[in-house]
């Protein structure tokens, strides 16, 4: 029987000729990554297993970036784990404030995840390496302990979801609004314990960035892993980013699939996710008149440079609405500085939007940028949970960086071409 | 193994930001992440949970969807819940759980029946769930063997263990 794309990644790592969907298997890793939350919590398992070494120190990434540049004490105490950790075992990749980055944005940037890899981090959004063709999947701080010592994980072989995308996006629509849309579709349950793998001639037309925010959503789906063919966008990243060697798979041609969804994404229109799960979708010209107090654009999802771009397009020679804080983040240090030199900052801070350092921050309610009660916030983030950016009575609207630009203008959700 | 307790009843897609908000993970002791355990929609369940001992929590589907943070099923556990009974679980709470050594059982009917404050046991050996306040009886999906011997082991760092000092 043919394997899937994800099938054939996890039969590779566990030295296997085929696996099977339901298989429990045991995958060797190619890198294990944890943050300032869930690293201290595997530190601490580490050292209960009562090994002196890590398994290899160039294959564990370690970044502090949900409450730095450390917010508080308590922060300050976590990420102090983190970094003499790293210096008592030698970990090549730990990275402090000022080289740091949002971890998802950082590890393909610093060329860490290449084609065919076998990823886990103690994160969820482990899964945006699947825009590159590698499986990576979110696991807890205690896998992480053991992916540290023993360089394994445990995985169930997953079943998986085919979308295969057809035809272009048009202006003004990115990744956000293709996998908001594709979330609305079938739930946040939909491809629970599945693969979502990405194919047809569409993803041609997605640039990586698009792409590492579909996969980086992967998991408001409930998937264990979003995954895309590797093509020639996908070989120039990687050549642009790493010297590693790596694997190209590709699925069977009679590899079983549980479902089959054909998307067009020419036929998508700017979309928007209600509070309080990422399923409430609707487009943005379904919206109705909803007020904004502040727009967020950054984090693992939208905080790279073509996000800024898109965002400098709408905001350049507007004003920031009166009642909008609106605050812009970067993802990466490179990020950062490729818009700076780019002028993008000028555009931004023209507009009276705030520039941040490179951080989690309000994504996950941590710092810089927390709603008060009733507020609504607008933000390119990936998830609208309950109190997720601040006060449990507050609200998150997910879009794509166009719509948050131009919402941050009007002061209310809209698209840019209904800016004036 | 059994657990018995009264039922705490919760509705679908209750995510890991609810059971421990991320404003509270800057610290990773458990008796404090028990203290603001499920807050967000439930304000009294700390005291509900520590009131009743040994009390079972019973929700939808997608239980534990969103983070990967372990915090959440260790603020669950030290809280004083016994089990959690799902119709399913998201997937990292569902390993995370396991490999704290948290018990679930994944079963769509016990979820949907069960009622708040019922009287509920659990087999975590056959998987069958008694409401013991109705007299029903639900077949429940047991761990596979594989996940039987983590637990077994204490957690999967119990399990690495035991493997290193076969090995050695
Ligand atoms: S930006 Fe948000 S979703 Fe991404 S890693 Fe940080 S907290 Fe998590």
């Amino acid at each position: 029987m043919g394997m899937t794309m994800t099938q054939k990644i996890l039969a590779g790592h566990a030295g296997k000729k085929e696996v099977k969907a339901g298989e429990l298997i045991m995958s060797s890793l190619d890198m294990v990554l944890g943050n300032d939350i869930t690293a201290p919590v595997a530190i601490r398992e580490f050292a209960r297993i009562g090994m002196d070494e890590v398994f290899d120190k160039a294959k564990i990434a370690l970044v502090p970036d949900h409450f730095t540049p450390n917010k508080d004490i308590k922060s300050a105490e976590q990420v102090k784990i983190l970094r003499e950790f790293a210096r008592e075992k030698g970990i090549i990749n730990y990275f402090e404030v000022g080289q740091m980055g949002i971890e998802h944005a950082l590890l393909p940037e610093k060329g860490l995840v290449v084609p065919g890899d076998a990823v886990i981090g103690a994160d969820s959004h482990t899964c945006t390496y699947g825009a590159l063709g590698a499986f990576s999947t979110g696991v807890g701080s205690t896998d992480m302990a053991a992916g540290m010592a023993t360089g394994k994980a445990w995985f169930k072989v997953p079943e998986a979801i085919k979308f295969v995308l057809k035809g272009k996006p048009g202006k003004w629509i990115g990744g956000k609004d293709i996998i908001l849309h594709i979330i609305g579709m079938i739930g946040v349950d939909g491809a629970l314990y599945k693969s979502m793998e990405f194919v047809g001639e569409g993803v041609h037309a997605l640039s990586m960035d698009d792409r590492f925010c579909m996969a980086n959503m992967a998991i408001e789906a409930g998937a264990k892993n979003g995954i895309f063919i590797v093509d020639e966008k996908t070989e120039q990243y990687v050549h642009e980013h790493s010297d590693r060697d790596y694997v190209v798979y590709e699925a069977d041609s009679d590899a079983v699939y549980s479902e089959e969804h054909v998307i067009d994404i020419s036929k998508i229109e700017p979309t928007v996710a209600f509070p309080h799960l990422p399923e409430n979708t609707r487009t943005v010209g379904e919206a109705g008149e909803v007020k904004i107090d502040q727009v967020v654009i950054g984090s693992c999802t939208n905080g790279r440079i073509e996000d800024l771009r898109i965002a400098a397009e709408v905001l350049k020679g507007r004003k920031v609405y009166t009642d909008v804080r609106c605050i812009i983040i970067p993802a990466t240090q490179k990020i950062w500085k490729q818009a700076m030199n780019e002028g993008l900052f000028d555009i931004f801070i023209d507009a009276g939007a705030a520039v941040s350092t490179p951080t989690c921050g309000p994504c996950l309610g941590g710092h810089m940028g927390i709603l008060a009660k009733g507020e609504r916030a607008v933000a390119t983030t990936n998830r609208n949970f309950v109190g997720r950016m601040g006060h449990p009575e507050s609200e998150v609207y997910l879009t794509g960086p166009a719509v948050a630009a131009a919402s941050a203008v009007a002061g209310r959700i809209t698209t840019p071409d209904d800016l004036d | 193994m059994k657990a018995t307790g009264k039922a705490l009843k919760y509705g679908n897609n209750v995510d890991t930001d609810v059971i421990i908000p991320a404003r509270y993970l800057n610290t990773s002791d458990p008796s404090e992440l028990a203290k603001h355990c499920m807050e967000d929609i439930d304000k009294d369940f700390a005291s509900k949970a520590a009131k009743n001992k040994n009390t079972v929590m019973v929700a939808g589907s997608n239980f534990g969807c969103g983070s990967s943070r372990e915090h959440a099923p260790i603020a669950i556990k030290a809280s004083g819940i016994s089990c959690i009974i799902a119709a399913t679980f998201a997937r990292i709470f569902y390993r995370n759980a396991i490999n704290i050594g948290l018990p679930i059982m994944e079963c769509p009917d016990a979820a949907r029946d069960i009622k708040e404050n019922d009287e509920v046991e659990v087999d975590f050996d056959t998987g069958v769930i008694s409401n013991l306040t109705t007299g029903n009886k639900y077949d429940g999906v047991p761990f596979p063997g594989f996940m039987q011997e983590i637990i077994a082991s204490e957690g999967l760092i119990g399990f690495i263990r035991k493997q290193a000092s076969k090995r050695l």
